[in-house]
């Protein structure tokens, strides 16, 4: 999709994770070297697509506190540099390259999973809903209740099983209950959960990522 | 030091609690109804408020502040508190704290056993268990507070910060009632209950000679103790009784008077989603011929100043106790205040609790959250809950490294390893390629159903899709490859 708006890729396959689940579950150490990592693979980029609202929460949110902890003034002079730079898919798109149509058809229902990352620490508002309104013979169709989290909270999902799966009950049958064909969200972590639920009781929805919907020209196969 | 809070330290596991309130039909109903409600009546008196992202900001730096200067402003507290005719005494923790009160509950009369004494809703007495305290003393402490009311004659534990009883209907409380107040034929209308209620308190209101308050401020500008609240009971309480005494935690003092500003906003739009409380009762020391003419403030540290050191754990000790966060959290929705095992639940319950006592005795606490920032959204005084859970889940995991059991996790083995993978892309994935081959065991029907140890704890009640055959690294490298080969 980014490339048919005549943009250059390049995928880095040297990365592997932003630290998130290590910081978010307590190992706080263990994660320096993979934020280490992600700088030095990134810090030449133009702008950096992340297509993982929490993900991009974990870099503003806890980066520059990791780098200050680390007394490393270089370390966090790029992580300060780079921060700038890092866009959540949507936010990108919206609010870097000022686009709301990206030429994508895709003649299905969809609901749309506000994530709470994207929501309450990104801020990304309207951004995703405004792309999926220009979307070509899309029916977007109103999620009850959405600001509520799905449950999923990385290492909360096995480590608090039983509440995560209550949860995810509430926010499966609040999908079901659209009728749409498709629920999509900024987070693949957070479909992977209502996925889990939704095909687990039988329901024929599918999870995609908001990415996947714009790179269509032609809908589901 | 006895550092007590609540019934914290003999608390069962979070999950194991959660477990057991997961199958409580009736309990998750009257939860769910009841933050509904004053979720939405919340957000209707936050909407309406043109400057309500500046009282936030005012509020929490008030309380940062204060925080800051904590030493300072208690000490002006007690200097003008006791020029106004109170008596302030210092405790350290939840037995010296049920000590004083026990003595001046003695010291003025309270002699002839089963001797009763009057109290409003207080948290911090259920923090440091003075009911039991007292009853172990033989006197008898009331509640008057509806909730409480229902919480002492039920023999229950509070669920709730602001709303104790929550986790009852009308139904139970009319059973509870019924039993009690010996009144068979009670119906479950609440203005029946409510009448109850009235009949069953005015006496005790009448005949107590010594109150016992909590404080929702502490003004060091004046000396002045502040409590609000829906009933009435606690005007009755600081107002009838001819003794009183108030337990307040040393941060909930305030600078000034003219910083209630804010609080008189934030507080009742906050807590019960009202513009303002029905009762705000405020007093200065002693007014002779009015009210009570004895007036002793307990200061009550129990843990809290191991909490100012740290910048990120000091703002725990910001919350005025509004009740917001659990109202707005999706767990506390699930479960209700008493998986939490502390008289403090929710999200604030989860990082005061295992702050106030240890984390010893809470370790499951910080990890009950999905973080999704909830109740960081609603605080009126913008406490990032979110970070500080993260902060004592670093303090748990390190705490358990030093033990070799720790070391020895599953959880911490499976850490490492991934750390550990997460570290050289080529290990990254060859780790997938040999998940790829290992999930063909746990496959049925294309999904992934029942995978072993931790990720049980997904499969039971989740499917999996497995990782597919073709990464999308694998795609990447195919796709740039050919890309290469294509002519210019």
């Amino acid at each position: 999709m980014l490339e048919r708006l005549g943009h250059t890729v390049e995928f880095p396959v040297q990365q592997t994770c932003c630290g998130q689940m290590h910081y978010n579950t307590g190992y706080h150490h263990e994660a320096v070297p993979l934020v280490r990592r992600f700088v030095e693979l990134f810090r030449d980029a133009e702008a950096v697509c992340v297509p993982s609202a929490s993900c991009v929460a974990m870099m503003r949110e806890h980066y520059v506190m990791m780098a200050e902890a680390e007394n490393d003034p270089a370390f966090l002079n790029e992580v300060r540099s780079l921060l700038p730079r890092v866009f959540e898919f949507s936010e990108l798109l919206v609010n870097r390259l000022g686009l709301e149509d990206v030429g994508a058809s895709f003649p299905h229902s969809v609901t749309y999973h506000p994530s709470c990352h994207s929501l309450r620490m990104l801020h990304v508002g309207d951004a995703p809903v405004k792309l999926l309104r220009s979307v070509r013979d899309l029916t977007l169709l109103e999620l009850p209740n959405k600001e509520q989290c799905c449950g999923f909270g990385g290492t909360f999902a096995v480590k608090n099983p039983d509440v995560s799966v209550a949860m995810l009950t509430e926010k499966d049958a609040c999908v079901v209950q659209t009728g749409a064909e498709v629920v999509t969200a900024l987070d693949n972590s957070c479909l992977m959960q209502i996925y889990g639920g939704l095909h687990r009781s039988g329901s024929k929805v599918r999870t995609l990522h908001l990415a996947e919907i714009l790179e269509s020209t032609g809908g589901l196969a | 030091m006895s550092i007590v809070v609540g019934k914290t330290s003999k608390a069962p596991d979070f999950p194991i609690a959660a477990k057991t309130a997961l199958k409580n039909d009736q309990l998750r109903r009257n939860v769910a109804h009841a933050t509904n409600v004053i979720r939405s009546k919340r957000a209707l008196r936050v909407e309406e408020m043109p400057d309500w992202e500046d009282l936030r900001q005012a509020g929490s730096e008030i309380k940062a502040h204060t925080l800051a200067h904590l030493d300072h402003y208690l000490e002006e507290f007690a200097r003008n508190c006791e020029r106004a005719g109170g008596k302030v005494h210092w405790a350290r923790d939840a037995d010296e704290a049920n000590n004083i009160a026990i003595k001046l509950i003695r010291r003025y009369g309270g002699i002839e056993p089963g001797v009763e004494v009057i109290k409003v809703k207080t948290m911090t007495s259920d923090e440091v268990q003075m009911n039991h305290a007292l009853e172990a003393e033989d006197i008898k402490p009331i509640e008057t507070d509806l909730a409480d009311m229902i919480v002492q004659l039920g023999h229950d534990e509070p669920s709730h910060i602001v709303v104790p009883a929550l986790h009852k209907n009308r139904f139970e409380i009319r059973d509870i009632f019924r039993a009690k107040m010996r009144l068979p034929d009670l119906t479950d209308q609440p203005e029946d209950l409510t009448n109850a209620a009235r009949h069953y308190l005015r006496n005790r209101f009448l005949r107590a000679k010594i109150g016992i308050s909590g404080a929702n401020f502490a003004i060091a500008e004046t000396g002045s103790v502040g409590v609000v609240e829906s009933e009435g009971n606690g005007r009755m309480c600081v107002t009838l009784p001819e003794v009183l005494i108030t337990l307040v935690g040393i941060e909930k003092v305030i600078p000034t008077f003219a910083d209630l500003e804010v609080f008189l906003q934030t507080l009742p739009r906050s807590a019960t989603g009202e513009r303002m409380n029905p009762y705000n009762s405020i007093w200065t020391g002693v007014t002779p011929g009015d009210g009570p003419q004895a007036f002793h403030v307990i200061l009550l540290d129990n843990g809290r100043t191991k909490l100012l050191a740290d910048d990120i754990e000091r703002e725990t000790l910001a919350c005025i106790r509004c009740g917001a966060c659990l109202n707005a959290c999706p767990v506390y929705r699930e479960t209700g205040g008493h998986a939490y095992g502390s008289i403090y639940s929710g999200p604030i319950g989860a990082i005061l609790s295992p702050q106030l006592q240890s984390l010893e005795h809470s370790r499951s606490l910080p990890f009950a959250s999905t973080l999704c920032g909830a109740c960081y959204e609603v605080c009126p005084v913008k406490i990032n809950i979110p970070e500080v859970l993260i902060h004592l889940r670093g303090r748990v995991v390190r705490e358990e490294q030093k033990t070799l059991g720790g070391k020895l996790s599953a959880e911490n083995i499976a850490m490492q390893t991934a750390a550990t993978i997460f570290q050289d892309h080529r290990r990254y994935e060859a780790a997938q390629r040999l998940a790829r081959v290992g999930q063909t065991i746990f496959k049925r029907d294309g999904q992934l159903t029942n995978l072993p140890g931790m990720a049980g704890g997904w499969t039971r009640s989740r499917d999996l899709r497995p990782i597919p055959k073709q990464s999308f690294r694998d795609w990447w490298k195919i796709r740039s490859s050919q890309k290469d080969k294509e002519p210019q």
